[in-house]
């Protein structure tokens, strides 16, 4: 099939990208007339065989931006392409014969309550017109993979919330798309159920070779299973880039507070209260400490404690992985003479840390207020 | 069958219970056929809708509250020219059904459109990203999810016609309603009445449970 022109405006689309949305736009008349700026200029890339994660609050617009990739929603301007298409020069039969190969996974499901699960599965091919016999076929293979074969005649309503989702997840991939797109797919689930399911979906890209554009307000999910990541917020994708980097270098205040609220080393106001007074002659300074990359498993603060003769009180501390490299955040208390403790933190930002000073009054005065 | 009543008086209550049943049945299967797409319209057009345009939905809509809001007893006889029209006279019971098919068909469309509303507006959703047409919309995930209140519908459908019903008497439509005021109320027949009454009763009572018992089984949650 030849390729689609592209849009005005449009940069030449090399055929690499699975997804490609250039300069989204799309703008509602919110309450009270305001204008609610849902898309305001969105450009994205998915590579083929990655997961992509957009994280953003409710309203930051990640919604609407999935819905344009499969064009439930129609973008005011821009332009969407995938698998180097424009979708947005199709007429309405080519677009549904596209979105066939677009599998979609929503947060509440969306099951047919009146089917059971392999008539659920099954509804994609019936739409698409594949014989009946070929659709059984198809049902078994789909449920197979999402593990769910012994549940084929059960109604949505006799499941759980994590096999109702498989069966959404074995529904989006009967017609055999290439891409999957998922719709907050976890964010009606416990935490443990959320686990097999993000497993199962890494597991289905890497055994179906999907591309996957996701959407979430948690970072923990990104954490998880994605590649890379865009942070959303009002509209604009604010930081992009692998999870890794993003997670250990982030370079938004948004971001900074989403991977806070996920790894939860946000420093405790009871303990910085309870910190003993510096000595005369000494100051006592609060930092956050990041480490990543090749010092990370390196003894620093014994290291540090020795070379500038300074003490280090660690309030809080973790350390974890992200995409199979090991990641960890570390809040101080640095006691000594102000040259050595500056001293000491250029060391550390040579080391290749992150040292981010903190401010105590900051800390206490959120202990008051919450 | 009743003891009290004279063998004359039973054969008449007997013909006039075939009589509300043919009323009622043929008015409530014509409703059903005219008023599922009429209702499925009303929902695709409607704001927020598969196909939303105001040019045909409100036109409709108003036709729809027009037949809703007349008074059955005077629709009986202001379509007479059309029930002529359709059943070719304007007395009896095959020309009482055509007013009261017209008024179930208004009524049966709005409690339709209504369960329809009530699907899950994600399910329909889903079928979009899944490529479907808006036929395949409508037939294959709105009809089907509806069913319980569709059924419901039509349930509340059949009773409501076997209260209009006892006004066909004005055009001649016989019926147990229309035995119960000749024979019943001007006759002074009390007995008359209460069996009219207690027939009625027991005959909305069993639509009543039988439509309960369809929305059960229809209903998969």
């Amino acid at each position: 099939m030849p390729v689609a022109d592209a849009a005005p405006g449009a940069p030449p689309a090399p055929n690499d990208a699975a997804i490609r949305l250039y300069d989204l736009k799309r703008h509602f008349a919110g309450a009270g007339g305001a204008l609610v700026r849902a898309l305001d200029g969105v450009s994205l890339e998915v590579a083929e065989g990655e997961i992509f994660g957009i994280v953003g609050r409710s309203g930051a617009g990640k919604s609407t931006l999935i819905r344009c990739v499969n064009l439930l929603e129609r973008p005011d301007s821009g332009a969407v392409r995938i698998l180097g298409e424009d979708l947005l020069g199709l007429d309405d039969a080519a677009l549904r014969e596209r979105r066939r190969r677009i599998g979609m996974v929503f947060q509440h499901f969306n099951l047919l309550t009146s089917r059971t699960v392999a008539e659920n599965v099954a509804f994609p091919l019936e739409i698409a017109g594949v014989p009946r016999a070929e659709r059984a076929a198809r049902v078994a293979e789909a449920l197979a993979l999402v593990g769910l074969a012994e549940k084929a005649g059960a109604y949505p309503a006799q499941l759980s919330g994590g096999q109702k989702q498989r069966v959404g997840i074995a529904r989006a991939l009967a017609p055999r798309p290439r891409i999957l797109l998922c719709d907050e797919a976890t964010s009606a689930l416990d935490p443990e159920t959320t686990q097999e399911i993000l497993a199962l979906v890494k597991r289905l890209r890497d055994q179906l070779d999907l591309t996957v554009l996701l959407i979430t307000h948690e970072m923990a999910v990104v954490k998880e299973i994605c590649d890379r990541v865009a942070v959303m917020e009002r509209g604009q994708v604010i930081e992009t880039g692998r999870v890794f980097d993003v997670f250990t270098r982030p370079a938004h205040a948004t971001t900074r507070r989403f991977i806070a609220d996920t790894i939860g080393h946000s420093i405790p106001p009871g303990t910085v209260a309870r910190l003993p007074a510096p000595r005369a002659g000494e100051e006592r300074r609060l930092l956050q400490v990041l480490f990543a990359g090749p010092a990370s498993t390196r003894s620093v603060i014994s290291e540090a404690s020795r070379r500038f003769g300074i003490d280090l009180n660690i309030i809080s501390g973790r350390i974890d992985e992200i995409a199979g490299e090991p990641f960890g955040l570390m809040a101080l208390a640095a006691y000594g003479a102000p040259e050595a403790v500056a001293a000491a933190l250029a060391w550390f930002t040579e080391l290749g840390l992150g040292v981010t000073p903190v401010d105590e009054a900051e800390i206490t005065h959120r202990a008051e207020a919450a | 069958m009743i003891p009290w009543l004279s063998p004359m008086l039973e054969q008449l209550f007997i013909e006039a219970g075939i009589e509300t049943l043919l009323m009622v049945g043929a008015a409530a299967a014509i409703a059903v056929v005219f008023g599922l797409p009429l209702a499925l319209l009303l929902y695709a057009t409607g704001p927020g809708g598969l196909a939303p345009n105001g040019w045909v939905n409100r036109p409709i809509g108003l036709l729809i509250n027009a037949v809703r809001s007349t008074p059955f007893i005077i629709l009986m006889v202001a379509i007479v020219p059309f029930t002529r029209l359709v059943a070719g006279t304007s007395i009896g019971t095959g020309a009482a059904i055509v007013p009261l098919a017209l008024a179930a068909t208004a009524f049966i469309a709005r409690l339709f459109e209504t369960a329809f509303r009530e699907v899950d507006r994600g399910v329909v959703e889903a079928a979009r990203a899944m490529g479907a047409t808006r036929l395949q919309i409508l037939g294959k995930v709105l009809v089907p999810e509806a069913m319980p209140g569709l059924v419901a519908a039509i349930t509340v459908t059949l009773v409501s016609l076997v209260g209009y019903s006892a006004m066909a008497g004005a055009v001649g439509g016989g019926g147990l309603g229309d035995l119960g005021i000749r024979f019943g109320y001007q006759r002074f027949m009390p007995e008359v009445m209460a069996s009219v009454v207690a027939v009625l009763i027991l005959f909305v009572q069993g639509l009543q449970s039988l439509g309960d018992w369809l929305v059960r089984r229809a209903r998969r949650r």
